[in-house]
């Protein structure tokens, strides 16, 4: 259970972020799901609802996706989806039920850097950068493996437009359960990207599979053998929900499923 | 503290707590068709629509609801009372406790499919659990219900609705 003494509503990020940086209890407030799961003592929660970080926006060469766009509206945004082979959709459509998809938010989602994570599974299997109110811009590979330093804000989601095919899927026990193992992968600008997702650590491109693969010239060839790099290079745990060993294994099946997937659709856009 | 909100079309002016949900919120002033179940967000019990969409009130904090429009089981009576019928002649509702979350989903799948398959109901309501019917008769119920909507559209009765992509901003000229 959480308690709260105040609320602030701030109408840029220059405020969230003073207000965040006043004491160590005040904390953002995206959709509040995961905050709801916690326990915590706060000071000043600061809901990041109008500070304009609600808008998914099309730019001539790239996507913007504000931080306080609920995964709701990522699955349904038609355009968005069109253009990346309804990577967002798919990412996020076994999260419960679409009542909490409606709440829950892409930023809060991105920063916390879950493990069990549908969505930064999808999302790793594209060029994306985060932005970030003090760090900055880095791809989200980068913000993945090192965080940032003291308690940021994170504003938004850059991702480039390219010629681009994607497919992700996940393992679950049952639907609605958190994933057991999650992969994706995407042809970008003709470059492999493959990522594996709930190992339980998390996301994690599977760099040498996909450089594997990027050398080949016969694709569905190589598909079973990269899928089987990415199983070895990738580090698997165990949890309540499964063994590393079995992980490992079903990452084998999950990578060659999401590279057939990606393989057959270049093939059937473009030849 | 105070929320400005609209529930069920009427404004309110209501004392909170900065960390109260809206479920007890909701409860606390008597819309007690508003179930509470899991409050973990599992369940589906306590679905409202936050400005026509499906959220789930035992997640969202009542702080959300300033200046927005919360519509619950009783802002919707008649397409609630038409549900149930299909509901009862199906066997679809049992102990009942979990049929005002669903039938406030059944109308948001509604404002987003025109006329939905078997799949895009499943897909819809797997946010709704029930320990009682097995789903087989809820999912009866609600084909039957768009088959009666389908019927009074097709005679000129209700207008088309639907919303399938809410984020699509009108082209520039
Ligand atoms: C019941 C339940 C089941 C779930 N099941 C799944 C599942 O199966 N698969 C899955 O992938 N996900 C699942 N999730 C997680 C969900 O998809 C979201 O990732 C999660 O709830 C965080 O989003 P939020 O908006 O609720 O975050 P909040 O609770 O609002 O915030 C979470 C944290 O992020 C911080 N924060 C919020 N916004 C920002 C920001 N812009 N910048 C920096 N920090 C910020 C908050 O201070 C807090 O510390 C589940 C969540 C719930 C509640
Ligand atoms: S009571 Fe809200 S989802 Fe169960
Ligand atoms: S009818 Fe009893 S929980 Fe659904």
């Amino acid at each position: 259970m959480i308690t709260v003494r105040e609320v602030v509503v701030p109408s840029t990020t220059d405020e969230a972020y003073e207000a965040l940086q006043k004491n160590k209890f005040a904390t953002l407030l995206g959709g509040g799901g995961f905050l709801r799961m916690g326990s915590k003592n706060i000071t000043t929660l600061i809901d990041l609802s109008s500070c304009g970080l609600n808008d998914i926006s099309e730019q001539e060469h790239e996507w913007h996706i504000g931080a306080m766009v609920t995964l709701g509206e990522l699955e349904r945004h038609s355009a968005l989806n069109r253009d990346f082979s309804q990577l967002f959709k798919l990412s996020v459509q076994h999260i419960v039920g679409v009542q909490l998809r409606n709440v829950v938010t892409l930023g809060a989602t991105v920063y916390s850097r879950y493990g069990f994570s549908d969505l930064i599974t999808g999302l790793l299997a594209l060029p994306v950068q985060v932005k970030l109110y003090k760090a900055g811009t880095m791809s989200l590979e980068v913000f993945l493996e090192k965080g940032v330093e003291g308690r940021d804000l994170l504003e938004m989601i850059i991702i480039p437009k390219g010629k681009t095919e994607t497919f992700t899927t996940s393992l679950r026990n049952s639907d609605g359960d958190y994933s057991l193992l999650n992969a994706s992968a995407a042809l970008f600008d003709g470059n492999w990207r493959i990522c594996l997702g709930a190992r339980p650590g998390r996301a994690q491109l599977a760099v040498k599979a996909m450089e594997y693969l990027n050398k080949q010239s016969n694709w569905n060839e190589a598909l079973e053998e990269t899928a089987r790099m990415a199983s070895e290079e990738l580090v698997f745990g165990t949890n309540s929900r499964g063994t590393g060993a079995y992980r490992k294994e079903m990452a084998k099946v999950l990578v060659a499923l999401v590279l057939k997937e990606v393989a057959n659709s270049e093939t059937e856009h473009n030849h | 503290m105070k929320l400005n909100t609209t529930i069920n079309g009427m404004p309110k002016n209501l004392e909170i707590r900065p960390d109260d949900y809206l479920v007890d919120v909701l409860r606390a002033n008597g819309y007690l068709g508003v179930r509470q179940g899991c409050d973990t967000g599992n369940c589906g019990v306590c679905t409202v629509h936050l400005d026509g969409k499906s959220v789930l009130s035992c997640v969202l904090l009542a702080i959300k609801a300033e200046g927005h429009e919360i519509t619950t089981i009783e802002g919707v009576p008649q397409q609630a009372a038409t549900i149930a019928n299909f509901f009862v002649e199906q066997g679809a509702d049992q102990c009942g406790y979990c049929t005002s979350g669903t039938v406030m989903n059944i109308l948001y799948m509604e404002q987003l499919v025109e006329d939905p398959t078997e799949e895009e109901i499943k897909h819809f309501l797997k946010g709704n659990l029930c320990r009682c019917t097995g789903y087989a008769s809820q999912l009866r119920a609600i084909q039957a219900y768009f088959n009666l909507r389908r019927q009074q559209k097709s005679e000129g009765q209700v207008p088309r609705g639907g919303y399938e992509d809410e984020n699509r901003k009108p082209e520039s000229p």
